[in-house]
């Protein structure tokens, strides 16, 4: 087995381009940080391009079967990728001419970087790679970005994170022990004849680290808190990018795992379930729409693990969630564009009368707030349709029904937060700002994401004839 | 063809939202013209249109859309979806004519109600489950908006209500096709493909459970008894188009899924669900007769006499699944009552909810006490009024006679208990004579005074709907010959 590059083509461009942007930012006076932010748009550019390109092939592994480059693998890394390039236009309002703009940058390209390894990784040592990779900087972001209130943020999101990095590192010994290697295909092989009970242990405790990473239950706390405390842009790079790696890699671990073993497939139905009912519940009464949003972001995690429960027993269960994952980044961006267009209304209720005087910006926050209930054709639609029919087909219809009943749950919430976007603008609201300025930046996003998630679901055809591939397990 | 008729008011509609130099009157104006071409669009889809057999679609047209999970554009009409298109058409040309005058939000209105008559044209035509679902949904993003946006008293409220429960509705539908297309083999949510494979044929458990999840699904939107209490707050605080639209449109949308979607595909299990259905359907003909016969306020009596009349449809459809033998033709004359009345019930319906719009307009209330001999001082408004109310007790010579007459004719032959549901005709007659009388009759007082007749415009949007029902209750040979065979067909295939 020898080193394979070329493999990695899309990681390396975007660590590469952070590595710039950190250098080059330091010496670029601060008017002429835009300069970084094209090269991070460029780089994060050239690698989704060479990732769709590497997408095209053939599935191959590469370093001794540690890494594999699937229809899994290439998809999250443009999904990645090109979320991450909405997150810098959601940036272009909040941080452009702020003192920590390029850091801010690489930070993000660092953290996309060890996403993508999430995702493509076929090894227990490479996943701790990948997660820490894809953790420390968040720590830096969430910190970076969100003044007084972000402290407690990045307080509380670097203590769960370093927490589930050690019950994950402490899973990877256990299971290491158990068969002798860390690939995923020694770990098929040996894991059936070792001890129920440790293995169980292993693969819990690997499945919380990513969890964390992920958002879901029941290592989720801190998902609020940082969508709420952090600034906009860390808000939304966190509750999306991550979740990306993060739920691909407990699909390849799950699969793994459950070969002729139905167990784990009941855990990740059930971890679904607890995600959609928490973070469904939660979000009621919120006033925040960020922390609404928080809230909306751990029950979506639940949605994405729907199709887990399926994995290996239906033919739609990987492309459901590739799709999912597909439509859920930019619908969830356009929403957290929207609160970055309007830094100052923090309140749902500040919300009223939007839609008078910024039609366009009303119209895509109801575009994202419907695509994130699952109204069709919005692609989010698809997804949940294709979810549940996943779990479903592989005999758990309750799941279904679980989903279909959260997403009526959501709906209310959501209609807390676009009802009174269309009422009448009452006597004594703060007002608009009129559009231009910075603030144009996250409002073209906000556009941009929510006709992504629009178009995406009614050309979803095509989007899954890309889709549909097998997972690449064995080395 | 189809795809012109669905898209062009979706185009019209995208172009209206998105250009705000058009002018509230140019809208307004372009809202009719366009409303005037689907119906002409529609009366040519009627001139061309030939039966196309069982389980066949004329003007079919099918393109891939999901292939992964074998769903596709895909379109066609029949005789159970031709009448509803028509009578679609026929009720936004009206809705648009009547809201010519209107000043609030000219633009978005127009956009609005266009996009809702593209998404109602969807349902209508749809051969896809997941098509059919689309539209379905987005038609309730559109009514909440036009009640939200549009609506009095407390109609966000009113509103919230609506989108929640009828949301509950699609989603109940949404598990019953996903549980129809894991069910079926080759795996398809292809309709005509459902209806020849018949899936879950002999399931004896998943079959039924599947046939819930619809039920459900399609009776809250129908909506009948119980299912039905997001109604009449929702039609009280709706804007006068926004009503008619709901109940003359929207509504069917449930009842046309029975015979479109539940009937066809699930034939054992409709059978096995029979007679829940028929007494879901008596109890929906005399509760909804006996509520409205109690309310004072004008609208939510309409409201509730739709869920009378809704519920003749139900019980005539569920009376098909009871008996199988040699009733074919007393099970066709149910369904093709039913149809009928799916088209009656909205011609009427829309143009009582329109007339009850006039009053508000005039007199700033529903109530029907503050009023008085009103025939007086505006005479048209009295014989509109009057005709509509006739129409819709089922008076022989206008259209509801003919569909309540097929109903009560194929159900009682296929089963003499469903005779407990006629009373539910002779309550509405009540209702509607005392509602004349306390309304129109005796002196002129109370609101009454300076109540100005119908303009010209509102005549113009009330009145072809009448002629409509009036021709339809004395040539109802123009809609039977394109309805008959199609329910021949549909009783063939539930008594498979």
């Amino acid at each position: 087995m020898q080193m394979q590059p070329a493999l990695l083509l899309p990681e390396i461009i975007i660590f590469a381009g952070g590595l710039a942007v950190l250098l080059g930012g330091s010496f670029l006076p601060r008017h002429r940080q835009w300069i970084a932010r094209a090269v991070a748009a460029a780089a994060l550019l050239g690698a989704a391009a060479t990732a769709a390109v590497a997408m095209a092939g053939t599935a191959q592994t590469g370093f001794s079967g540690t890494f594999t480059v699937d229809t899994a693998t290439g998809a999250a890394r443009v999904i990645a990728a090109v979320t991450t390039l909405l997150v810098l236009g959601v940036a272009g309002g909040e941080i452009a001419g702020s003192p920590r703009e390029s850091d801010t940058y690489a930070l993000l390209l660092f953290a996309t970087t060890g996403t993508m390894v999430l995702a493509g990784t076929t090894d227990l040592l490479v996943l701790i790679v990948g997660f820490l990779l894809a953790s420390i900087p968040l720590y830096g972001i969430v910190g970076l970005t969100g003044g007084a209130s972000g402290a407690e943020a990045a307080m509380k999101t670097y203590l769960m994170g370093a927490l589930s990095g050690i019950v994950l590192m402490l899973g990877a010994t256990v299971l290491y022990a158990l068969a002798g290697g860390t690939g995923y295909a020694r770990l098929a092989d040996e894991l059936p004849a070792a001890p129920a009970a440790a293995v169980g242990v292993g693969v819990l405790c690997v499945l919380t680290g990513l969890l964390f990473k992920a958002g879901g239950v029941p290592v989720h706390f801190w998902v609020p808190d940082a969508a709420q405390g952090s600034g906009v842009t860390a808000a939304t790079f966190l509750t999306t990018v991550p979740k990306i790696g993060a739920l691909v890699a407990v699909y390849r671990l799950v699969a793994t795992v459950s070969t002729g073993n139905d167990s784990w497939l009941i855990v990740a139905a059930v971890l679904a379930t607890a995600s959609m009912f928490l973070g469904n519940l939660a979000a009621y009464w919120q006033r925040d729409p960020r922390r609404l949003l928080g809230w909306s972001t751990v029950a979506q995690v639940g949605f994405l693990l729907v199709p887990i429960a399926a994995a290996g027993r239906s033919d739609l269960a990987l492309p459901s969630l590739l799709f999912y994952l597909a439509a859920y980044a930019p619908t969830n961006v356009a929403a957290f564009a929207v609160t970055a267009a309007l830094p100052k209304h923090r309140e749902l209720a500040a919300y009223r009368g939007l839609a008078r005087t910024r039609p366009g910006l009303a119209l895509a926050l109801l575009a994202a707030l419907l695509g994130l209930v699952g109204t069709p054709p919005l692609a989010v639609f698809v997804g949940k349709l294709t979810t549940a029919t996943a779990a479903w087909d592989s005999g758990y219809g309750w799941l279904a029904l679980v989903v279909m009943l959260n997403s009526l749950l959501s709906l209310f919430y959501y209609l807390r937060w676009f009802g009174p976007v269309f009422a009448r603008p009452a006597e004594d609201t703060q007002g608009f700002p009129r559009p231009g300025g910075a603030a144009d930046w996250p409002t073209a996003t906000a556009v941009t994401a929510a006709t992504a998630g629009l178009g995406l679901g009614i050309l979803a055809g095509i989007v899954w004839a890309a889709l549909e591939g097998p997972l690449l397990l064995q080395g | 063809m189809l795809s012109l008729i669905v898209f062009l008011p979706l185009v019209i509609a995208a172009v209206m939202a998105a250009v705000p130099s058009i002018g509230p009157a140019a809208a307004r104006w372009t809202w009719v013209a366009v409303s005037a071409a689907e119906l002409v669009l529609v009366g040519a889809l009627w001139a061309g249109y030939e039966d196309p057999g069982p389980n066949g679609l004329a003007f079919e047209e099918q393109v891939p859309w999901i292939p992964g999970v074998n769903s596709s554009y895909h379109v066609g009409v029949d005789g159970l979806s031709l009448p509803l298109l028509a009578m679609t058409a026929v009720v936004f040309l009206a809705c648009a004519v009547y809201a010519l005058k209107d000043s609030a939000r000219s633009r978005a209105q127009s956009a609005l109600f266009l996009f809702l008559q593209g998404v109602s044209f969807g349902v209508f035509v749809s051969a896809d489950l997941i098509l059919f679902f689309v539209f379905f949904d987005l038609s309730i993003v559109g009514m909440y908006f036009v009640i939200a946006g549009w609506g009095h008293g407390n109609a966000a409220r009113s509103a919230l209500k609506f989108f929640l429960y009828t949301f509950l509705g699609s989603l109940a539908l949404l598990l019953g096709f996903i549980g129809l297309y894991v069910g079926s083999d080759p795996h398809s949510f292809d309709i005509p493909e459902l209806v020849g494979a018949a899936p879950l044929e002999n399931n004896p458990v998943a079959g039924p459970l599947v046939m819930a999840a619809i039920l459900v699904g399609l009776a809250v939107k129908t909506p009948t008894v119980p299912f039905h209490t997001w109604l009449p707050p929702a039609h009280t605080d709706a804007p006068a188009i926004g009503s008619a639209v709901l109940a003359a449109v929207l509504l069917k949308m449930g009842t046309y899924g029975f015979v479109r979607i539940a009937m066809p595909i699930l034939p054992d299990a409709w059978r096995a669900w029979a007679w829940p259905i028929v007494v879901i359907g008596i109890v929906s003909v005399l509760y909804g007769a006996l509520v409205a016969l109690a309310q004072t306020n004008l609208k939510r009596m309409i409201a509730y006499t739709s869920v009378n009349h809704m519920g003749y449809i139900v019980l005539a459809l569920g009376a098909v699944g009871l008996v199988v033998d040699d009733t074919a033709a007393a099970r066709s004359v149910a369904v093709t009552g039913a149809v009928v009345q799916m088209v009656s019930h909205g011609l009427i319906t829309a143009a009582l909810f329109l007339l009850a719009g006039v009053m508000r307009a005039r007199a700033g209330t529903y109530d029907m006490d503050s009023f008085g001999g009103l025939a007086g001082p505006a005479p048209r408004y009295a014989t509109l009024f009057a005709i509509a109310a006739f129409a819709s007790l089922g008076l022989p010579g206008l259209s509801g006679f003919i569909a309540e007459f097929q109903i009560f004719a194929g159900s009682i032959a296929l089963a003499p208990i469903t005779a407990i549901a006629l009373p539910g005709i002779l309550i509405t007659a009540a209702l509607f004579l005392r509602a004349l009388q306390r309304v129109f009759t005796g002196s002129t007082q109370g609101q009454s005074h300076g109540f100005a007749d119908v303009s010209g415009r509102q005549l113009w949007s009330v009145g072809p709907l009448l002629a409509l029902s009036l021709l339809i209750g004395v040539l109802p040979q123009v809609l039977l010959a394109v309805i008959e065979p199609a329910s021949a067909a549909l009783v063939g295939l539930v008594g498979r």
